[in-house]
């Protein structure tokens, strides 16, 4: 079984903690003088986002979780399940809406994702950081309006509602960035 | 975070206006010095021999087997052995596995012995040295026993590991509590997390337990503590210092149990240097000495909480 020495810890190393993955937010190290040194973490419970304290003896191992992060092809929604595919393996994986999250209004049939598997089954979701989608209703514009001025909600096709230019037209296709929620510009293809 | 192979962190991570002022501040401590008629010496970074200290870990030195030094302290003692007299030295000393805010695996060491000195006229040295950098405030003693009494905890001469594990469960700056601590190691961490943030901003702690006086003699009135103190200036250990232990036979018995212990403990084990217990038993005058973490005071001096800022390359830069 792999694991890690305290002196690995870094943030972004997945840990097993009573039977649950864990990934580091903070590592500190605490030495008095010629004593035992410690190191004071925080964790997140990759499961249910919860973050808790643990310390640890220096030099103590801990079990390492067996947490991927790999990019996955998003296939379709099924209604309850949503479905992935690896590029290189054609191998594919069913993730359950709690797994999936926010990240669902994100997730365009072809579009590549981070899917993070644990014990190989999807843990979460991230879409990629930009999506572009296409506007299935939006308030028509006020005429004459080109590029400046303010902004109206748009809903795009995965269902998703972004703040948009006046000037943005049902069907038109926008880029967006998935970690604001913002719209960056029309697409121009 | 990068790892750093690639070129992205090649800037030192300490403004090159601090960097000058480093310099500077080296220069107040060897001027320091001069004044006082206290050497200047060097001492080898690469010995055969390496520490049995239970809680310090050597790098080695893979093509030789040699040990990166974790402090200056055998060969100094050797030099003071030989009749050298007043000597301090700056210098790279290397802990593995030690990084954190206040911590880097390489980091500049002043280390320096005073024959005839007692702890408490070394104390009153280093104070001075100190004010140099920081300023003039109280600066407070405090008994290692009284430090834990005044914060609500057991007295630590005297209680056992249950009563320790009780205080140590019902204080919340303590938890959560690590597995499996001995008495010594549950002793460590109720020190650094209760009994540190309630010193006075400038502090000497003195009188460890006899179990933790590495190299230091024990007192010759109350023998359940050693003649050795550390400073501590806002939370931060920046220095270590003992009334030096010079029986050598004691000395070998300590390296024999530190050595036991880390057998026990699954740790390397390396060779006591035989070299220093040679020079003690031809005879280490009478003297105190100390181990000063510069790149720390010098932090403290620039008000940074971290060692990066005094520091031209740190681990992740090197």
């Amino acid at each position: 079984m792999a694991s890690y020495s305290t002196n690995q810890f870094k943030s972004g190393l997945k840990l097993m903690l009573d039977g649950e993955p864990y990934t580091i937010v903070e590592n500190e190290f605490v030495k008095p003088g010629k004593g035992q040194a410690f190191n004071r973490v925080k964790v997140r419970n990759l499961k249910t986002g919860k973050v808790i304290d643990r310390t640890f003896k220096s030099g103590e191992s801990v079990e390492a979780a067996d947490v991927m992060e790999t990019e996955m092809q998003y296939l379709y929604n099924d209604g309850e399940f949503y479905h992935f595919m690896a590029p290189e393996t054609f191998e594919q994986h069913s993730a359950p809406p709690e797994a999936v999250g926010d990240a669902g209004k994100w997730l365009k049939e072809q579009d590549i994702c981070s899917v993070t598997l644990y014990n190989g089954e999807p843990l979460s979701v991230e879409p990629p950081p930009h999506v572009t989608l296409q506007v299935t209703q939006t308030d028509p514009g006020l005429k004459g309006d080109t590029s400046s001025g303010g902004s109206k909600p748009a809903t795009l096709e995965t269902g998703a509602v972004v703040q948009v230019p006046l000037f943005i037209q049902e069907g038109e296709l926008l880029k967006v960035d998935t970690r604001t929620g913002e719209y960056i510009s029309r697409a121009k293809d | 975070m990068p790892d750093g192979r690639g070129g992205e962190n090649w800037p030192p991570s300490a403004h090159v206006t601090r960097l000058r002022q480093r310099a500077g501040w080296l220069k107040t401590v060897r001027c320091f010095f001069a004044a006082r008629d206290v050497i200047e010496v060097e001492t080898p970074l690469l010995s055969q021999a390496g520490v049995t200290d239970v809680h310090v870990e050597s790098l080695r030195e893979r093509g030789t087997g040699r040990w990166l030094q974790t402090s200056p302290e055998y060969a100094m003692k050797r030099l003071l052995a030989a009749g050298l007299g007043d000597c301090y030295q700056i210098t790279r000393a290397f802990r593995a596995g030690e990084q954190g805010r206040w911590h880097n695996p390489e980091f500049t060491l002043l280390e320096w012995y005073r024959l005839g000195f007692d702890a408490d006229q070394l104390i009153d040295e280093v104070a001075t040295l100190v004010e140099a950098f920081l300023g003039t405030t109280r600066m407070v003693r405090k008994r290692y026993a009284d430090a834990f009494i005044e914060a609500g905890l057991p007295d630590p001469l005297v209680a056992g590991e249950a009563e320790l594990m009780r205080a140590a469960s019902a204080h919340p700056e303590a938890a959560p509590l690590p597995r499996s601590l001995g008495r010594s190691a549950l002793l460590d961490w109720l020190f650094s997390q209760v009994v540190v943030p309630r010193l006075p901003g400038r502090c000497f702690v003195t009188h460890y337990p006899a179990d933790q006086a590495v190299l230091a003699r024990l007192d010759r009135r109350d023998p359940r503590v050693a003649a050795r103190f550390e400073l501590f200036c806002d939370g931060v250990e920046l220095a270590n210092g003992f009334h030096e232990l010079t029986d050598a036979g004691e000395l070998r018995s300590r390296f024999e149990s530190d050595q036991s212990a880390r057998r026990r403990a699954g740790q390397s084990v390396p060779d006591i240097d035989e070299r220093l217990l040679a020079a003690m038993t031809s005879g280490l005058p009478d003297c105190a000495g100390v181990a000063m973490g510069l790149d720390r005071l010098f932090a403290l001096a620039a008000g940074d909480d971290s060692l990066a800022g005094v520091m031209a390359f740190p681990w992740d830069r090197a």
